[in-house]
């Protein structure tokens, strides 16, 4: 599978990057390159195998629905690079 | 006479125990060494401060006689563990002065054992990489040259600050995470012992997460021992971790008996690869030889879908990557791009994750995004991961068949020049986890033990991977292979 400029700018869009337009064509081959590796997995006889979801059978844990952490306003917005009147601010999103 | 900063964590333990050296000594001995090693760019962020607050508080208990084995042991801890109030930023600009609130699960383990942190270590940026090139802080670098030569080599990655750190006794031990051979390769670049758990016998909480269902922390050391007393101290169910396991811990130590006869040893046959240097296969010969020697019976196994882990791998990965690493939004921490006139959030995000994240991240978090994007997530996603399957079964038939640890290189060479990989393509770069990604995708731990060097004067290393659970029966085959090989090669000071 070979990925082209128009995909390359497509990904990079869906992974929310930047990527500069003279810079998509680069892209695109080391995307291709990388990908043209996995093809080796259609080697591979998959019939009837279930892909693996968890390395170690065991059930998740589960726990009571309740509330076991909070009140900790400050350590959660200390990191924030904007944060004004308790609350994380971002740039306008609805016009 | 062997200076503090060079003991072993048992031979520490034993000197503290005996009144024969003090936690702060210890610690000045560290701190010291790390001043005149800047030029390993091992150690990223420097906390004496809390370092010799913990060691004279560890001096306290051990004269109390209340000291767990770690008490009074000084550390260093991979930057990719979160540690409340330090800067912890997975060698990431876009963690850049990122100061967690809290404390990562293994580093609240190793503290409350009484060990001591010297300082956050060099890595690859996220974990992503196998050379330590990849991070922002620049290279770590390998105190180990080839004979005649002052080329700078790399220690390894993505645990390459760790690995140089311990390799030039800049610390006694160090974490480690290995998500694809991050603990292994770098071990074996430095000529030191570094061990991956069973998946779930470290809590992952606080660790910054790249690939979940891969990610382990480990410790790497000075030597098995070390590896057995430190693991122990990293180990244990964590509620905050739903992957932990809620099994004992037991004690790694007392396992090291250093008697495997009657064990059996698979070599499998598909690790033997097309071009692998002659001398990685006369080591793995000897290697074979020594378990032989000590009784355990040599059995030639085969894991037929070996050849397939490294794709499988690279889809795996960066599928979770890609995944986790969708919280780097520049809302809640680390680095938010300047905006321009009439930028709204989509160009916050896409300017902020590209000016945060270094290239080789860029890749893998775009590689997938595409294996997870509509129309690729079953020719992709779903066959890698019934190929990870597949890859696990081979285990689990040759353990059935009474396997008890399998032997194999632990890298397909020694370490290499810092820069040699630049022009090459990512592939070649990928390939230094062949022998270590195996074992991540089933889950199953694996060391690595130093047990030659090459003929340009460089470590080599083995790795034994063992069943799930039995890190202890496995460790103790990495003993009897490290008494056989008598690696006692340190790496001349040049830094």
């Amino acid at each position: 599978m070979s990925i082209n400029s128009e995909t390359a700018r497509k990904v990079a869009h869906l992974a929310r990057i930047a990527v500069k337009e003279e810079n998509l064509p680069a892209l695109a081959g080391e995307l291709s390159a990388v990908l043209a590796f996995m093809e080796q997995l259609n080697e591979v006889n998959v019939d009837g195998i279930e892909p693996m979801t968890s390395v170690t059978p065991m059930r998740l844990a589960r726990r009571k629905d309740v509330v076991t952490d909070g009140n900790i306003q400050r350590e959660v917005l200390a990191n924030a690079p904007d944060a004004r009147e308790g609350f994380f601010a971002v740039p306008k999103v609805v016009e | 006479m062997t200076k503090l900063n060079e003991l072993t964590i048992a031979a520490a333990r034993d000197a503290l125990r005996k009144g024969d050296a003090t936690s702060a000594e210890l610690t000045e001995a560290c701190l010291a060494a790390i001043g005149g090693a800047g030029a390993l760019n091992a150690f990223v962020h420097h906390t004496p401060e809390i370092a010799r607050e913990r060691a004279a508080a560890a001096d306290k208990r051990i004269k109390a006689g209340d000291a767990a084995a770690m008490c009074g042991i000084p550390v260093g801890i991979k930057d990719l563990f979160c540690t409340k109030g330090v800067p912890s930023q997975a060698a990431s600009n876009i963690l850049k002065n990122f100061k967690p609130e809290y404390e990562s699960t293994v580093s609240q383990k190793l503290a409350d054992a009484g060990a001591v942190m010297l300082g956050k270590l060099n890595m690859d940026e996220f974990a992503m990489g196998s050379s330590n090139e990849t991070s922002c802080y620049g290279n770590a670098v390998n105190p180990w040259r080839r004979k005649g030569s002052d080329a700078a080599l790399t220690p390894g990655g993505s645990s390459g600050g760790s690995a140089s750190a311990v390799a030039a006794d800049l610390c006694l031990a160090a974490t480690g995470t290995d998500t694809g051979g991050s603990i292994r390769q770098p071990a074996a670049f430095t000529g030191i012992t570094g061990i991956k758990p069973t998946y779930g016998r470290c809590s992952r909480w606080g660790i910054v997460a790249f690939a979940s269902s891969l990610d382990q922390a480990g410790p790497m050391t000075k030597d098995v021992r070390d590896a057995a007393i430190m693991l122990q101290a990293m180990c244990g169910h964590d509620p905050k971790d739903s992957t932990s396991a809620d099994l004992a811990v037991p004690d790694f130590e007392a396992a090291l008996t250093g008697d495997i006869r009657g064990k059996k040893i698979g070599i499998p046959r598909e690790y033997r690869m097309d071009g692998m240097p002659d001398e990685i296969e006369a080591l793995w010969k000897q290697g074979t030889a020594m378990l032989k020697d000590a009784g355990a019976e040599i059995v030639d196994i085969s894991l037929p879908h070996t050849k397939y882990a490294l794709p499988a791998y690279y889809v795996v990965a960066p599928a979770e990557a890609s995944s986790n690493l969708a919280r780097y939004d520049g809302v809640r921490y680390g680095h938010r791009a300047k905006l321009g006139q009439g930028d709204g959030i989509t160009e916050m995000y896409e300017k902020t994750r590209a000016e945060g994240f270094g290239h080789e991240v860029q890749r893998r978090v775009m590689i997938g995004t595409y294996v997870l994007s509509a129309g690729f997530y079953d020719a992709y996603y779903n066959r890698a991961r019934k190929v990870r399957a597949l890859i696990k079964r081979d285990f689990e038939t040759v353990f059935a068949d009474g396997i008890d640890a399998i032997l194999t290189p632990a890298t397909p060479s020694a370490a290499f020049g810092l820069g040699e990989m630049a022009e090459a393509d990512p592939i070649a770069m990928y390939l230094n986890d062949v022998f270590t990604v195996t074992v991540n995708l089933a889950g199953l731990p694996g060391v690595a033990v130093p047990t030659g060097l090459d003929a340009q004067g460089l470590p080599l290393g083995l790795q034994l991977i063992g069943r799930p659970w039995e890190e202890g029966d496995l460790l103790n085959h990495a003993y009897v292979l490290e008494r056989a090989a008598g690696f006692v090669s340190k790496p001349a000071k040049w830094w």
